[in-house]
């Protein structure tokens, strides 16, 4: 190569190189604006709420005084919802995606099955609420309870669950299949004591970023029947009303962090507007704190996994 | 038919394939194989990529069940008892709790040491604690890894070599007894001296187990085989004792296959 064949070859490269630049430009513009905007939220209401955020916030119920008014039986509400949505998603949507992954066979069934899983991902949350409505409070009599709500999110996210459930397994070598199974293992104990714990990481991200998704849920919350207004927490185990016993809770009434930032929006005083506003802050740190937790997880439980 | 020539014909079969046929859905993978395999011997199978080696050392722990429309044809009489391994009534679980298998590639669970050996055991539903140590000890003993990992037991499978890995996967295969051992090139993924100490263990494997081994490699068969099957797009073309496959091979396509000038 003469140095003109080889300075036209450098002009190319330069010439090439130029692209990469630009898309990388692109690329950091499209994130600025992504992360821009949830920062400007984030901090908007972080001025508007960050005044009213206090102990006492966090420890009163809610109140016909915006200075007095708190979050109390909103945030126990929501963890109690969650705790249900986590309680009752996480095994069904686990063994749904084991089942289609480890034992169902590839024919058209499963595939359609898939088709509908994906679907349900997409389906409005509200059509979930009115869906609810039907079976769990009036079918079976659940009630406008705790035990409702959280049905209710588990089943919003049980789609999540199962996709996140099967690409974790999916990620799992076949040859690490094939070693359990040359042990003479049978399918149960290769899923028990290979498939699952291999695929925890996965599966526990995917239920806590659904779970992260569900506790901002609104509207199918209002259509099973949360209350907006509600001063009193569900009974602690043992100390509802005779009989009383362990899941007292799961029946009683209760509100939820989005609602009670809805009810207050709706208020013409500024001062729950205020009130909103740190409900709000307190909610994006909820979420946060479940998405480091998903992220912590997957780092702990990922450590001796490396394909 | 395939010829089979033999000085030492009244040596014990541990297991015979009969007229056995395999298909890959439609596609024949194997075409009418019959092949004996002595117990207490090293056999090793040869034969250019594609020629079938895996397909039929998979056939023996029923490994294909695992997958549809793979479909089996004629048996496989496995000794003493003439259990055919590839019959629809034998369960393949008791097939695998018989005969075991190392892979190409070393595949330890992402477990510990001590559970990747005691896999096998635990599966057979041995929960004595004593009962397991032992065999784990004698286990990584004689896959020679004793001496390496008796201070991390604990420590994962994947911190360990290749070489220690396979051995590792060796051990576990081991742990259980098994009747017939299966190597699907256990050594292609090692370096030379991490393929020495496999091949060294191999050789003093067959006191205690039948081996059947899929190897590239022809030095290697030579080396630790007493018996040497030739496969070619499915068939098996010749097989005898290593000796005289290398050395005067009944049939052309071997010799040439052996000398190189094909394959
Ligand atoms: N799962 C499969 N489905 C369809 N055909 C297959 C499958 N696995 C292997 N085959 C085909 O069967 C034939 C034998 O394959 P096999 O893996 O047994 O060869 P091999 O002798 O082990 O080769 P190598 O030395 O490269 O490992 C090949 O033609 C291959 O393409
Ligand atoms: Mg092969």
């Amino acid at each position: 190569m003469n140095q003109q064949e080889l300075q036209a070859l450098r002009t190319m490269i330069v010439a090439h190189k130029r692209w990469d630049m630009m898309f990388g430009l692109l690329g950091i513009l499209a994130l600025m604006i992504a992360l821009m905007t949830f920062t400007a939220l984030f901090a908007d209401m972080a001025i508007n709420g960050l005044g009213r955020i206090s102990w006492e916030f966090l420890t009163s119920f809610p109140s016909r005084r915006a200075a007095n008014a708190g979050i109390l039986s909103a945030w126990v509400g929501s963890v109690l919802v969650m705790l249900v949505t986590a309680v009752a998603a996480v095994p069904l949507g686990v063994a749904a995606g084991v089942y289609l992954e480890e034992y169902a066979r590839k024919n058209w069934v499963t595939d359609i099955i898939e088709i509908n899983v994906s679907n349900l991902a997409g389906v409005p949350s509200i059509i979930y609420g009115l869906l609810a409505l039907g079976l769990f409070v009036y079918t079976f009599g659940l009630g406008q309870s705790i035990l409702t709500a959280g049905l209710t999110l588990a089943l919003l996210i049980l789609p999540v669950v199962i996709v996140a459930t099967r690409e974790a397994i999916r990620s799992i070598p076949q040859i690490i299949r094939e070693g359990a199974y040359a042990c003479g293992a049978t399918t149960w104990q290769v899923v028990s004591d290979h498939i699952v714990p291999y695929s925890s990481a996965g599966i526990l991200t995917g239920v806590i970023i659904g779970m992260a998704r569900a506790i901002g849920e609104t509207a199918p919350i209002i259509t099973v029947g949360a209350l907006t207004f509600i001063a009193f927490l569900p009974p602690a185990p043992f100390t509802g009303e005779p009989p009383a016993g362990v899941f007292d809770w799961l029946f009683a009434p209760f509100t939820v962090m989005p609602i009670q930032m809805f009810n207050w929006t709706s208020r013409p005083e500024a001062a729950f507007l205020a009130n909103a506003a740190a409900a709000g802050f307190i909610l994006v740190l909820m979420t946060l704190a479940m998405n480091g937790l998903a992220i912590w997880l997957r780092y702990r439980l990922r450590k001796n996994i490396n394909w | 038919m395939i010829e089979i020539n033999m000085q030492e014909t009244q040596l014990p079969l541990k297991a015979e394939a009969r007229n056995l046929s395999f298909f890959y859905g439609s596609f024949q993978a194997l075409k009418n194989v019959n092949m004996p395999i002595y117990e207490k011997r090293v056999t090793s199978l040869i034969g250019p990529s594609g020629c079938g080696k895996s397909t039929y050392l998979r056939c023996f722990n029923r490994m294909h069940d695992l997958y549809p429309g793979n479909r089996y044809e004629g048996a496989i009489d496995f000794h003493p008892d003439h259990t055919d391994l590839l019959s629809p009534k034998v369960d393949p679980i008791e097939v695998r709790m018989r005969i075991s298998m190392v892979f190409q590639k070393p595949n330890p669970f992402p477990k510990s040491i001590y559970e990747n050996v005691a896999y096998g055991l635990r599966v057979r539903g041995e929960s004595a604690r004593s009962v397991i140590d032992d065999k784990v000890e004698a286990a990584l003993r004689s896959a020679a890894l004793w001496g390496e990992v008796k201070d991390r037991l604990n420590e994962q499978g994947a911190n360990l070599s290749g070489g220690q890995q396979q051995r590792l996967c060796i051990a576990r295969a081991l742990a259980t007894d098994p009747e017939l051992m299966l190597f699907d090139e256990p050594t292609s993924a090692l370096d030379p001296i991490a393929t020495a100490s496999i091949e060294e263990l191999i050789t003093e494997l067959k006191e205690k187990v039948t081996i059947l081994i899929v190897t590239h490699n022809m030095q290697q068969a030579a080396r630790i085989s007493d018996y040497t099957a030739y496969m070619y797009i499915g068939e098996m073309v010749e097989f005898g004792e290593t000796d005289q496959v290398f050395i005067k091979p009944n049939k052309k396509e071997t010799e040439d296959y052996i000398t190189g000038r094909f394959g």
